[in-house]
C-alpha cells in the first residue's frame, strides 16, 4: 500500500507542503485546510513534529455509514457522498490525522497523492510503498456477508 | 413502492422545507378512523416552554384526549418527538425519540424514550413530530416520504406479518427503491404480542449498512405497542436520503463541532478502562448490581446470586460481535447497541431461523434472567429475541414473570391454572412458553400479559389470594412493572421510583450509589434535592432527543475532583452548548437554565396525571417488596444487616425477638421513612403535601394556562 513517509529530521518547517495540500484540496493557501500539519519541535528529537495520516484504517472500522475504505493502492479514502460529518473518526485516530475546519461540514484526510512531496524543497516528504495491513472488520464482514449472499 | 398492490387510503402532498435551528416548526397530525391528514403549526410559546420531544407529544397528547378518555378510545394517540437537538451527528447519543401516550396498564400518560432513525429521519422529512389518532378498520401502514413531500395511508396486506423481525425487512423491501436507499428508511412496528398483551413495546428500526440488515432500538414502556395494534397499524415508515452533519441547520456548528469532537476523543481514550460500553453495552451493570446485592433475583427478594457471573458482561462481550460502530443513531462512539450475530431460535414459530438478536441489555438481562432465576444466556436470548419480534416489553416481561413465578412457588398458583407450565423460578423453558402463549394470546399467558397490577386483582378474586400478600410482592406502582434494580438499602431510590411520573422506571433517578453506597445525601432535605435534581436532569434529555448515557456512562478523567461529581459538570456544560449551538438561544447560560426548562415539562406531565383521575399523593406508594424484607426467608436472609439497623436506626433491640416481630418493626420504620421522604420532596419540588404543583409553581414555570389552572384547582 502506499503512503506518504516523513523524515522529520530535514524538515525546516517552510510551511509549503500545507499550502500545496489546502491549494489542491481547498484552492486556497491555507494551514488549517491542510492534511498534513508541520508543529513545534519536540523537546524529545529536537525535530519538527510532522502530523498525516499512516494508513492505518482504524477510522474505517469507526464510520456508522462506511464512507470510509481503502482503495485499490491501499489509501483509505471518503466516500463525500456517504459522509454524515460525525466526526468519529477525528475523535477515534490514533495519531489524530482527520482534520476538520469550521467551514466544512466533514473531515478531511491525507490521502497520499504526493502533490506534497513533488513541492517540498528539502526532501522529508515521499510516497512510498509499504506492506499491505491486516483487513479492518468492516472488509472482513464485507466479505463475509458477500459469502452468506451467494 | 410498487402502488397498485396497495391501496392506498388517503394521501397529503406537502412542501419539504427545511430545518431551522433544529425546528422545522410544524407536526404532523394524522387521523385513522377518517383518514386524515393535516399539518399543524408549532407555535413560538411550544417551543420556548415544552422544548420538543416529551414536551411536544404531551402538549399535543394534552389536547387530543379528555379526562373520560380510555386507553383504547380512538381519541388516544401516540406521539413520537425526536427534538431540536436531536438529528445532529456530532454528538453521541443525539438521535433518541420519545413516545407518548395513554397506557393500557396505567391508564395514565404514558412516555418511553428508543433509539433508532425514526425521529430525526422524520424532522429532516419535515416534521418536529407525528401525532397518530383514530383507529383504522384494517391494518394500516402510515407512510412519510421525506423525498417526495408526501404523507400516505396505506391499507396494509392481511398476508403481511406484523412480528418486527420479519415486518422491518419487508418495509424496507417496499420502501427502498434501490439498495442505497435503505438507509435513508425506518420503521416503527410491533408484533403479534403486543396485540395479545397490555405489555406492547414499540421496535424502532434503523439500517446496518454492515450486517446490511433491519436493527431495532425498544419504545418499551407502558403498553404503548398495544394501543399501536389496537389502532391497526403495522407500521410506520418514514423515507429521509441525504443526511449531512448540518441537516439540523444549527445555528452555530462551531460549537457543536467543538464539544462533539472532544467527546469522541473523550470516549476513544477512556471507555475501555471505564465501562467498556463500546464491547458490552449496558451489560457490563450485571456484575456490578451483583456485587452490591441490586441484581434483583427471585422477583426482587435477593440482589445478587452465585450464578450471575454466568449472566455478565464478560460473557455477552464474548457473544457480541466486535469491531461494528454500533450506535443507534449517527456518530455515536459510546456505541452500545451490540447484537449477538448468527442466533438459531430454538423454540415457537421461527424455530431453526438464524437470526441477529439486538441486545440484550442489561435490563432485559436482569428481568429476563436473574431476577425470573434463569442464568443461561441462550434463553435470555431466546427471550429477548422473541419479546421484540412480537413487541413486548422485555422489562415489563421480566418482572411480571417473576411475580408469577412466586406465586407459583407460594401455591397461589399451580399447573391446573397455568395450563401446565410449571413455572419455578428457573424454569427457562415454562418463561419461553409463557411469551409464546403472550404471543398467540391464549392460555396463562393472556392472562399474565396483562400485567401485575390486573394479575393481581385476577389472582384474589378467582384463585382466592390474600390481596395484601400480592400488593407486597407485586413489582408495580401506578399500573407499571418495575424496572430492574433493588432498591431495599436506597431510601432515594425508593423515591426514584415511586415519585416517577409514569411509574416505576430508573430513566427519572438513579441514586443508588450516591445513596446507599456513598452516603452522600443523609438527610430528606439532601434526598429531595437529588430527587428535584436528578428527574428535572435526566427529564431534559427527553426535550431534545439526547440519550442519557453519553452523560455518565463514560465521565471526563478529572470528574473525580469536580465539586459534584453525580452530575458530571464537564458534560452538563457540553449540553448547554449543543442547545444554544443548535436553537441559538443565548439565554441560556448554565445548568440550571436546562433544569428550569425540564420543570415546566415535569409539573405539566404531574397535572396531566391529574387530568387523567391520577397524580395524587396515593398514587405515589409503593410495594413494600422494593422498601424492604417481605418474608421471613428474605429477612433471614439478610438477618445481621436488618438487626444492625433496629439497633443503631430503630431504637429496637432486636435480642431475643422472632424475625416476624423484627419483620414488622423495620417494615413500620421503613414505611414511616417513605413517607417523610415524600414530605420533603414536594415541598421542595413546589407541590402541597397532597403531591399537586401550587399555582405558585405552574405560574413560575410560566404553564399556568388556564386549562392547566382548571385542573389544578380541583385538587387545592
Amino acid at each position: 500500500m502506499k503512503i506518504l513517509a516523513v523524515k522529520p529530521e530535514l524538515c525546516t518547517r517552510c510551511g509549503i507542503c500545507e499550502k500545496v495540500c489546502s491549494q489542491t484540496f481547498y484552492k486556497e493557501e491555507n494551514p488549517e485546510k491542510s492534511a498534513i500539519r508541520i508543529g513545534e519541535r519536540s523537546p524529545e528529537t529536537g525535530h519538527y513534529v510532522i502530523t498525516v495520516c499512516g494508513q492505518l484504517g482504524a477510522c474505517i472500522d469507526v464510520c456508522p455509514v462506511k464512507a470510509l475504505s481503502r482503495n485499490k493502492k491501499g489509501v483509505v479514502i471518503r466516500n463525500k457522498k456517504l459522509c454524515v460529518g460525525c466526526y468519529a473518526c477525528v475523535g477515534f485516530c490514533p495519531i489524530l490525522t482527520m482534520f476538520i475546519h469550521s467551514n466544512l461540514t466533514e473531515p478531511f484526510k491525507c490521502v497520499a497523492c504526493g502533490k506534497c512531496a513533488d513541492e517540498c524543497p528539502e526532501g522529508v516528504l515521499s510516497i512510498i510503498e509499504v506492506p499491505d495491513l491486516a483487513l479492518s472488520e468492516t472488509e472482513k464482514w464485507a466479505i463475509k456477508v458477500k459469502e452468506v449472499a451467494a | 413502492m410498487n402502488k397498485q398492490d396497495y391501496k392506498v387510503l388517503a394521501e397529503m402532498d406537502y412542501e419539504l422545507g427545511q430545518v431551522e435551528k433544529g425546528y422545522t416548526n410544524r407536526t404532523l397530525y394524522v387521523n385513522l378512523s377518517n383518514n386524515s391528514i393535516a399539518s399543524k403549526p408549532v407555535t413560538q410559546e411550544m417551543k420556548d416552554i415544552f422544548i420538543g420531544g416529551k414536551g411536544f407529544g404531551l402538549w399535543l397528547l394534552w389536547h387530543g384526549v379528555t379526562p373520560e378518555t380510555k386507553w383504547n378510545d380512538p381519541e388516544n394517540e401516540i406521539v413520537i418527538s425526536s427534538g431540536p437537538v436531536g438529528g445532529i451527528t456530532q454528538y453521541p447519543g443525539s438521535g433518541k425519540s420519545l413516545v407518548v401516550s395513554l397506557s393500557p396498564t396505567t391508564h395514565s400518560v404514558m412516555d418511553s424514550n428508543v433509539g433508532g432513525h425514526f425521529g430525526p429521519l422524520l424532522k429532516f422529512a419535515g416534521w418536529d413530530a407525528i401525532e397518530v389518532q383514530g383507529k383504522a378498520e384494517k391494518d394500516v401502514i402510515v407512510y412519510v416520504d421525506g423525498m417526495k413531500g408526501r404523507v400516505s395511508i396505506i391499507e396494509a396486506s392481511e398476508e403481511l406479518e406484523a412480528n418486527t423481525h420479519i415486518l422491518g425487512k419487508k418495509m424496507l423491501e417496499m420502501f427502498a427503491e434501490s439498495e442505497s436507499e435503505k438507509r435513508g428508511i425506518s420503521s416503527v412496528s410491533a408484533g403479534t404480542g403486543a396485540e395479545h398483551t397490555l405489555i406492547g413495546c414499540l421496535n424502532f428500526s434503523f439500517y446496518d449498512v454492515r450486517r446490511q440488515n433491519v436493527r431495532i432500538k425498544q419504545a418499551g414502556r407502558g403498553g404503548i405497542g398495544t394501543v399501536f395494534r389496537d389502532k391497526k397499524i403495522k407500521a410506520l415508515v418514514v423515507k429521509y436520503l441525504g443526511v449531512k452533519g448540518d441537516s439540523n441547520h444549527p445555528a452555530d456548528r462551531e460549537r457543536i463541532t467543538k464539544v462533539g469532537t472532544k467527546m469522541h476523543k473523550e470516549i476513544h481514550d477512556y471507555d475501555h478502562i471505564q465501562c467498556k460500553m463500546r464491547q458490552g453495552g449496558t451489560t457490563y451493570l450485571v456484575g456490578i448490581m451483583n456485587d452490591y446485592d441490586l441484581l434483583p433475583t427471585h422477583n426482587f427478594k435477593y440482589g445478587l446470586h452465585p450464578e450471575a457471573e454466568k449472566i455478565a458482561g464478560e460473557v455477552w462481550r464474548k457473544r457480541f460481535t466486535q469491531g461494528i460502530p454500533e450506535g443507534c443513531w449517527y456518530g455515536c462512539t459510546l456505541a452500545c447497541s451490540h447484537a449477538v450475530d448468527g442466533y438459531t431460535v430454538r423454540t415457537g414459530p421461527y424455530k431453526g431461523q438464524v437470526v441477529s438478536v439486538d441486545g440484550p441489555e442489561y435490563e432485559t438481562i436482569a428481568g429476563c434472567g436473574s431476577n425470573c432465576g434463569i442464568f443461561d444466556p441462550d434463553a435470555v436470548l431466546e427471550i429477548n429475541f422473541y419479546c421484540d419480534t412480537y413487541g413486548i416489553d422485555t422489562i415489563s416481561f421480566g418482572t411480571l414473570t417473576a411475580f408469577v413465578m412466586e406465586c407459583y412457588e407460594a401455591g397461589i398458583l399451580n399447573k391446573e391454572i397455568t395450563g401446565g407450565l410449571e413455572l419455578n423460578f428457573g424454569n427457562a423453558e415454562a418463561a419461553i412458553e409463557l411469551l409464546h402463549q403472550m404471543g398467540r394470546g391464549e392460555g396463562f399467558g393472556a392472562i399474565a400479559g396483562q400485567g401485575i397490577r390486573r394479575m393481581k386483582q385476577i389472582f384474589a378474586e378467582e384463585y382466592g389470594a390474600d390481596p395484601a400478600f400480592l400488593q407486597d410482592i407485586g413489582m408495580e406502582a401506578k399500573g407499571l412493572e418495575y424496572s430492574e434494580y433493588v432498591s431495599k438499602e436506597s431510601l432515594a431510590q425508593q423515591g426514584g421510583y415511586g415519585l416517577a411520573s409514569k411509574g416505576p422506571q430508573h430513566d427519572e433517578a438513579w441514586l443508588i450509589f450516591m445513596d446507599m453506597v456513598n452516603n452522600q445525601i443523609p438527610t430528606f432535605e439532601d434526598k429531595a434535592e437529588a430527587l428535584h435534581y436528578f428527574p428535572m436532569w435526566r427529564t431534559w434529555f427527553g426535550l431534545n432527543g439526547f440519550c442519557k448515557l453519553p452523560w455518565n456512562d463514560i465521565s471526563p478523567p478529572d470528574n473525580a475532583q469536580t465539586d459534584e461529581p453525580a452530575k458530571v459538570p464537564e458534560h452538563v456544560q457540553n449540553y448547554v452548548e449543543l442547545f444554544v449551538g443548535v436553537t441559538g438561544r443565548e439565554d441560556v447560560k448554565s445548568g440550571e437554565d436546562l433544569i428550569r426548562m425540564s420543570e415546566s415539562v415535569y409539573n405539566f406531565q404531574r397535572v396531566f396525571n391529574l387530568k387523567m383521575g391520577f397524580g395524587t399523593r396515593e398514587h405515589d406508594a409503593i410495594p413494600y417488596r422494593s422498601m424492604g424484607p417481605v418474608t421471613m426467608e428474605e429477612y433471614e436472609s439478610r438477618a445481621e444487616r436488618y438487626d444492625k439497623q433496629l439497633k443503631e436506626l430503630v431504637g429496637f433491640d432486636p435480642e431475643g425477638k422472632t424475625t416476624e416481630e423484627k419483620k414488622a418493626a423495620l417494615r413500620k420504620y421503613r414505611e414511616d421513612q417513605y413517607e417523610k421522604l415524600i414530605d420533603a420532596v414536594y415541598e421542595r419540588r413546589g407541590w402541597t403535601e397532597n403531591g399537586i404543583p401550587t399555582l405558585g409553581t405552574l405560574k413560575r414555570l410560566r404553564i399556568d394556562f388556564p386549562e392547566i389552572v382548571k385542573v389544578v384547582k380541583q385538587h387545592l
